[in-house]
């Protein structure tokens, strides 16, 4: 004879279920278990619908972005490390001090709870390392099939010394164009980690935080005048943005721009323009040809800067347009991508 | 880079121009044939550093320019099919169709993958037996052996949800489509070096000798065009017209043996509609019917219906090469990347679309005064 009894509810400890996203008990436990022991601090555990902080006199800088890479985990970060510095990244592009960062997940249904942690480890990590503070955040639960594991958006905000007004309209024909260093890692890992090609070399992202970089360029140029960080549409996508926003043109030099080998051979294969592959942790800075030479100098002193150096200059000639000297002594455009660069046939 | 860093290194290639410049006497006219090297010849300016006079006329080889619109049309009706998935290179993604493209078909749920080798679609459909898997494939002699090799495995192996929807198209019938012309000005051509990998020398030398047109089968750095160009101006001073092979690093006499096999084991010679040409005889490449299975054509019974081209579109011009993009009234204004009339600005071999990349600052005066 068969012992009646209660249906058990069964254990959720190994995936996220629709219950996680409901604000009941398991959205809580799902805070108190892997959410706070990674983030801990006073703001979050307040436990309040805000994070609150204190700010100094003047100006606050505000950014936001979301991320939605695939493959999560790939040579070199994650998606979480990247949903942290990308957003440091632009807060400190505009020479401001990132402080703190709101997290939203968007989680589908069925994504190993194992790999949440780790995610949410990884940006844990990410965040002290660029001294910042993740004081509020959302979780929502969609159906398997509505979304691809999961997304994450961040805000951050951080502080800008008074005196420091950066932006592309500040930039001026003379300006030197500096570059952190060398283009399409981050895009050319991806790619090989989706078509499961063995590129050899040592192939891995270049995802790192910027605000170190951005500190010392800031200090070694009093006047500087405007920096981007290099993100999905490469070098080419934010030349071409600060020619539009600034009026003026650009000239860089293709014999200076660093590529390493096995990002060019991929480059090669695929029919790809470096120039037009994602990168995340490179940046540009336009920066007085007085102060140049000191900026490259107090870049190259930074672990993310060491192959800093000048790749062209900003002019009066041909305005909103970017052209590039090529490596056989021509010119030709850099133009803005009109959508994403697919391989070619042959 | 080994073999790439020497093909594009500035000493080399001035050494050639000099070399150029002290040889040519007359404003001799040539055509690139591929669209590959077009884009290099654009891309770093190449024609402008020929000497005055000289000019560079782009040929016809964009493969997924001279796609026609039926075709296209066709891959889309696939594409928008329940049951099938369409598989093809990233290339193929944006040209437009009579109505729309394969992109704006995924966007609105088609199933379109974007793959890198037909043998990848062939992976698709081993691992979807309940669906059908359309890959479709266009280009020259070069793409044609891989797309004959996917049709093959899948017969060697019994996957019946594989097919090819085929428009391959054959350079020599087309060349000497534009060499009969009577309105040709070409007086020496930079053959296919990725064409000539496959098939040979062979329909080259036969062009050669029934033209007498000097011929430099040229590979697609900036070096390379230039030792391809030296050659040619070399052979017309001296009233030779013969078949070189510069891009030996790729090109043997005799071409590709097994590739050719594959190739004419499973696809046939055809009467080939070129968009912007029209019909050349015996200019394409068609699946063999004892691989009908294998034939999205048959498989799906997909009937021919002629299509217009947009009227201000000058494709035909261009890729007969009477006219340089600057020349068209919609080049950059009613047909551009993000919107384009016909195919030239779509593919990235395209010669309207290196223009616009490269160099719309230029202006048409500039272009009809020859180089730059």
């Amino acid at each position: 004879m068969s012992v009646l009894s209660c249906p058990l509810p069964i254990p959720t400890d190994e995936f996220v279920v629709l219950g996680h996203g409901s604000g009941g008990r398991l959205s809580a436990r799902m805070m108190e278990e892997t959410f706070l022991p990674a983030f801990r601090n006073t703001a979050l555990e307040r436990g309040d619908d805000q994070g609150v902080f204190e700010a100094p006199a003047g100006r606050i800088a505000m950014s936001t972005d979301s991320y939605v890479v695939k493959p999560l985990f790939f040579p070199g970060g994650n998606i979480g490390e990247l949903a942290v510095y990308g957003t440091v990244n632009d807060l400190a592009v505009g020479g401001a001090t990132p402080k703190y960062l709101s997290a939203g997940f968007i989680l589908e249904e069925g994504l190993s709870l194992d790999t949440l942690r780790q995610i949410v480890d990884s940006m844990s990590h990410a965040a002290r390392r660029c001294g910042v503070e993740i004081i509020t955040g959302d979780t929502k639960v969609v159906e398997k099939g509505s979304g691809d594991q999961i997304y994450i958006n961040t805000a951050g905000v951080g502080f800008i010394p008074s005196g420091i007004n950066y932006s592309a309209a500040n930039v001026r024909p003379g300006d030197k164009i500096i570059l952190s260093g060398s283009l399409g890692d981050h895009g050319i890992t991806i790619l090989a980690q989706r078509e499961g090609m063995e590129l050899g070399g040592d192939l891995h992202s270049d995802s790192a935080p910027l605000h170190l970089l951005c500190a010392a360029a800031m200090a070694a140029a009093p006047t500087l005048h405007a920096m981007r960080d290099l993100t999905r549409g490469g070098l080419s996508s934010a030349l071409n943005e600060i020619a539009q926003k600034s009026g003026n043109g650009m000239e860089i030099d293709q014999r200076a721009i660093p590529v390493s080998e096995v990002v060019r051979g991929a480059c090669e294969l695929f029919g790809l323009d470096p120039l037009y592959v994602a990168n995340e942790g490179k940046m540009i800075a336009f920066v007085p040809a007085a102060e140049a030479a000191a900026s490259v100098a107090a870049m190259r002193n930074i672990e993310t800067g060491s192959e800093a150096r000048i790749i062209g200059e900003v002019t009066e000639k041909h305005p909103r347009m970017v052209t590039m000297r090529t490596s056989l002594g021509t010119e030709r455009i850099v133009d803005m991508l009109a959508q994403d660069q697919l391989p070619r046939i042959c | 880079m080994k073999h790439l860093d020497e093909y594009r290194d500035e000493k080399i290639a001035n050494a050639l121009v000099a070399k150029l410049k002290s040889k040519a006497t007359k404003p001799w006219v040539l055509m690139e044939v591929c669209g590959g090297q077009t884009h290099t010849l654009v891309r770093y300016g190449i024609d402008g550093l020929l000497p005055a006079g000289m000019e560079m006329i782009h040929g016809p080889g964009c493969p997924v320019c001279v796609t026609p619109l039926e075709t296209i049309d066709k891959a889309l009706t696939l594409a928008e099919m329940p049951n099938v998935i369409l598989a093809t290179y990233g290339d193929m993604m944006r040209v437009p169709g009579s109505t729309t493209d394969l992109l704006h078909v995924k966007a609105k749920g088609g199933n379109v993958r974007m793959v890198y080798s037909p043998l990848d679609a062939l992976k698709i459909a081993r691992e979807n037996p309940s669906r059908e898997i359309v890959f479709f494939g266009v280009g020259f002699e070069t793409t044609a052996p891989p797309n004959a090799a996917a049709v093959w495995q899948a017969g060697r192996q019994g996957i019946t949800n594989f097919s090819l929807l085929a428009s391959h198209v054959l350079v020599p019938p087309a060349l000497r489509a534009l060499l009969s012309d009577s309105g040709n000005r070409v007086q020496g051509l930079i053959a296919p070096g990725h064409v000539c990998s496959i098939v040979g020398l062979d329909d080259y030398h036969s062009i050669a000798h029934e033209f007498h047109l000097p011929i430099v089968v040229g590979g697609f750095e900036p070096v390379d065009l230039l030792e391809a160009i030296v050659l040619l101006v070399d052979q017309l001073e001296s009233g030779r017209a013969e078949v070189e092979n510069q891009y030996s690093r790729s090109v043997r006499v005799e071409g590709n043996p097994l590739a050719q096999t594959m190739l004419t084991d499973v696809l046939e010679v055809c009467d080939r509609k070129w968009r912007g040409l029209g019909e050349i005889p015996k200019s394409g490449l068609k699946v063999r019917a004892k691989y009908a299975a294998w034939d999205a054509e048959a498989k799906f019974g997909l009937a021919d219906k002629f299509v217009e081209e947009p009227k201000e579109c000058i494709s035909a011009m261009i890729l007969q090469g009477r006219k340089k993009p600057p020349e068209c009234s919609a080049f950059g204004v009613r047909c551009t990347p993000e919107r384009p009339l016909g195919a030239p600005m779509v593919s990235s071999e395209g010669a309207c679309a290196a223009y616009y990349q490269y160099r719309r600052y230029e202006s048409a005066a500039e272009l009809a005064g020859g180089a730059r």
